[in-house]
């Protein structure tokens, strides 16, 4: 119990200049911005993000830096070591390593980004749904996830590409099967804690429909740990691509990813050493910068969390 | 008096936690409110206050039980006539920090609910009204393209206030609006609320948890205990005569301002934690803390009854 006592004479309106001492003066920034000035302190991450960038860049403009393509043989010049024509050497083949490499980049970037946005989609739906509306609703599509969780996801993705045939598509929509679920789970969770915040009940009481409360308050707000998510889901389906790669399930040929070259490469690494060298480079390079960063991002949307 | 604006009959809100296990927050709760009256709330936190409130504004389904708002039952409305109640009945939160979407400006924060009623043609127009809005509430109208975390707890709560003025409506539920502001911002903020009343007629329903504050600002006050009210009367009444022991204890609780009379009287504390509403005690659910417990207390559940003029209480004794 509160041991003030309000006597009337302290409720006198007060004048229009007394209210002046009560305002912030301070330039307006959002939570955003905030996250922003937060992350760019954060050298290790910021650097990751510059190197993500310049793989990005490399991946979409190699193909214009040297008179080579990925996909013409020139049996004459196999298995050539790096040199002043073919900065990365060739291959078997004698295809270019350098065009070769950064297309592989470049693909293996593209099923990371793929599979990421629809896990998001997937995710903040179901999620969202799960979150929302808790009770029976929640019951049921939770054990269905529980159940997709529990199988194998390898074996389900294998079996997909099997059945159809290897494409990035096909490789996307694999990952893509069991990969929303842990999205899910986080929005689920954070949708559960925040939809009793008193912003949402407000909403309620001003009549605020479903989907307004879900994309104008719940998701906003639980955007931090899906974009985390978002940047682990990234570096786990590139991984997961090379390795179906090594089953022979990548991308065909002629076309590569990081994983197709690094598998290319295996069967002769002992002869041939730089043709696994720089898809090697480039993959570890982007799974660690992608990793960096998601911790970075993550300290800096979330600063409780920090340890 | 004039006919009630709200009438609450019966209301029952039981949170089922699994187990078989009932919370009973709020337990056959019947009052009144009359058009322009204020009708404060008090009682220990835990009490079921937060959730009554929630309940009559339909943020919750009732257990038990219906409120009327005109005469007309809200839990039975539907479409336009519930969109309507949504602008009728409004409500200010407790906690200016969680009360308040932290990525929306407060240009949208209270455009908000110009845009689900079609209160605004135009951004233009928008923006006139949300300007007009923070200055009904003595915001400098400047700030609306500020976000929450750049305001103090009084003037989030302002921000709070204008949201639910936006909509133009009748009836507010207040919860513990100024129990997490400084003691000098809760009488401003006390202050607005009363201003705007006159202003615009308002009906109010007032809760908070220390009784010094109702009383200043109700006509009625409801004490309430365990889901249940206990005590009900007119501010005076009620100060002057309270006739539940629950209600002389929280009194006994509030500082008299002569150290003379402070000296002299006699401080009922309460002993014993509040019991859980998931077990609620036997016959009288405040037996198990009441000075003046006597073995019918234990067995035989107190009437509600009007013990003097338009003064209710239920207790054996009163
Ligand atoms: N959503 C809920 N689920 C389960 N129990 C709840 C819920 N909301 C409130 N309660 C319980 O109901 C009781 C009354 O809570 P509340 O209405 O918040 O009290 P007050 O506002 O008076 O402090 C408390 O015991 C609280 O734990
Ligand atoms: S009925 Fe008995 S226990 Fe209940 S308040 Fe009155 S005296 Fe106390
Ligand atoms: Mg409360």
């Amino acid at each position: 119990m509160s041991e003030q006592t309000l006597k009337p004479e302290q409720f006198a309106k007060l004048k229009k200049s007394e209210h002046a001492g009560e305002l912030v003066v301070r330039e307006s920034i959002s939570a955003w911005k905030d996250a922003w000035i937060r992350l760019k302190e954060n050298k290790l991450a910021m650097l990751s993000l510059v190197v993500l960038l310049v793989i990005t860049l490399l991946a979409i403009t190699a193909q214009y830096m040297t008179p080579y393509d990925y996909k013409t043989n020139d049996l004459a010049n196999t298995n050539l070591p790096p040199n002043s024509e073919h900065w990365f050497g060739t291959d078997s083949l004698g295809r270019d390593m350098f065009q070769r490499t950064w297309m592989g980049a470049g693909i293996s970037l593209q099923v990371g980004l793929y599979a990421a946005l629809v896990d998001l989609a997937l995710g903040v739906i179901i999620g969202g749904i799960m979150g929302y509306y808790g009770g029976r609703v929640d019951e049921v599509l939770n054990r269905f996830c529980e159940v997709m969780y529990s199988i194998p996801s390898m074996l389900l993705v294998i079996l997909l590409i099997v059945v159809m045939e290897p494409s990035m598509f096909t490789i996307v929509l694999a990952l893509s099967i069991t990969g929303w679920i842990n999205m899910a789970w986080i929005v689920r969770g954070q949708v559960m804690q925040l939809k009793n915040q008193e912003y949402v009940l407000a909403a309620r009481t001003i009549g605020a429909s479903t989907s307004r409360i879900m994309f104008k308050h719940l998701i906003p707000n639980a955007m931090g740990p899906i974009i985390v998510t978002l940047t682990m889901t990234v570096p786990s389906a590139i991984f997961a691509e090379a390795f179906l790669s090594f089953l022979g399930l990548g991308v065909q040929s002629p076309a590569a990813s990081l994983g197709t070259l690094i598998n290319d490469a295996l069967k002769a690494m002992t002869v041939y050493p730089w043709r696994m060298l720089f898809p090697a480079v480039l993959i570890s390079l982007t799974m660690l910068c992608f990793n960096i960063f998601g911790d970075g991002l993550r300290d800096a949307l979330d600063p409780k969390m920090k340890k | 008096m004039s006919k009630p604006l709200i009438e609450v009959n019966h209301l029952s809100k039981f949170f089922n936690l699994g187990n078989n296990q009932i919370l009973k927050a709020v337990n056959d709760l019947n009052f009144s409110i009359a058009q322009g009256e204020t009708v404060g709330v008090v009682g220990e936190s835990g009490c079921g206050k937060s959730t009554a409130g929630r309940t009559m504004m339909r943020l919750y389904e009732p257990t038990n039980g219906e409120v009327l708002f005109n005469g007309k039952n809200i839990y039975q409305m539907k479409g336009a006539e519930l969109k309507q109640l949504r602008r009728d009945m409004q409500m200010i939160f407790q906690d200016p920090y969680a009360s308040l979407n932290p990525r929306m400006t407060v240009m949208d924060i209270i455009g908000e609910a110009l845009d689900v009623h079609k209160l605004a043609g135009s951004r233009k127009e928008r923006k006139k009204k949300v300007e007009q809005l923070l200055e009904l509430v003595n915001l400098n109208s400047a700030y609306a393209s500020r976000y929450p975390h750049e305001f103090s707890g009084g003037q989030r709560q302002r921000i709070g206030i204008a949201r639910a003025l936006a909509v133009d409506p009748k009836f507010i539920i207040a919860d513990e609006p100024i129990s997490a502001l400084d003691v000098s911002i809760q009488a401003q903020v006390v202050n607005l609320l009363q201003e705007l009343q006159r202003d615009m007629g308002l009906t109010y329903l007032f809760i908070a948890h220390d009784l010094s504050m109702v009383k200043h600002i109700s006509d009625r006050v409801a004490v309430m205990y365990l889901g249940k009210i206990v005590e009900l009367a007119r501010s005076e009444d009620l100060y002057n005569d309270p006739r539940h022991p629950y209600t002389r204890a929280l009194m006994s609780a509030i500082p008299i301002p002569d150290p003379e009379v402070e000296e002299k009287r006699e401080r009922i504390v309460l002993g014993g934690d509040l019991p859980s509403p998931i077990h609620l005690p036997s016959g009288c659910p405040f037996h198990t803390r009441c000075p003046m417990a006597t073995e019918k207390c234990k067995v035989d559940v107190p009437k509600f009854l009007e013990v003097k003029d338009k003064h209710f209480a239920s207790c054996h004794y009163a």
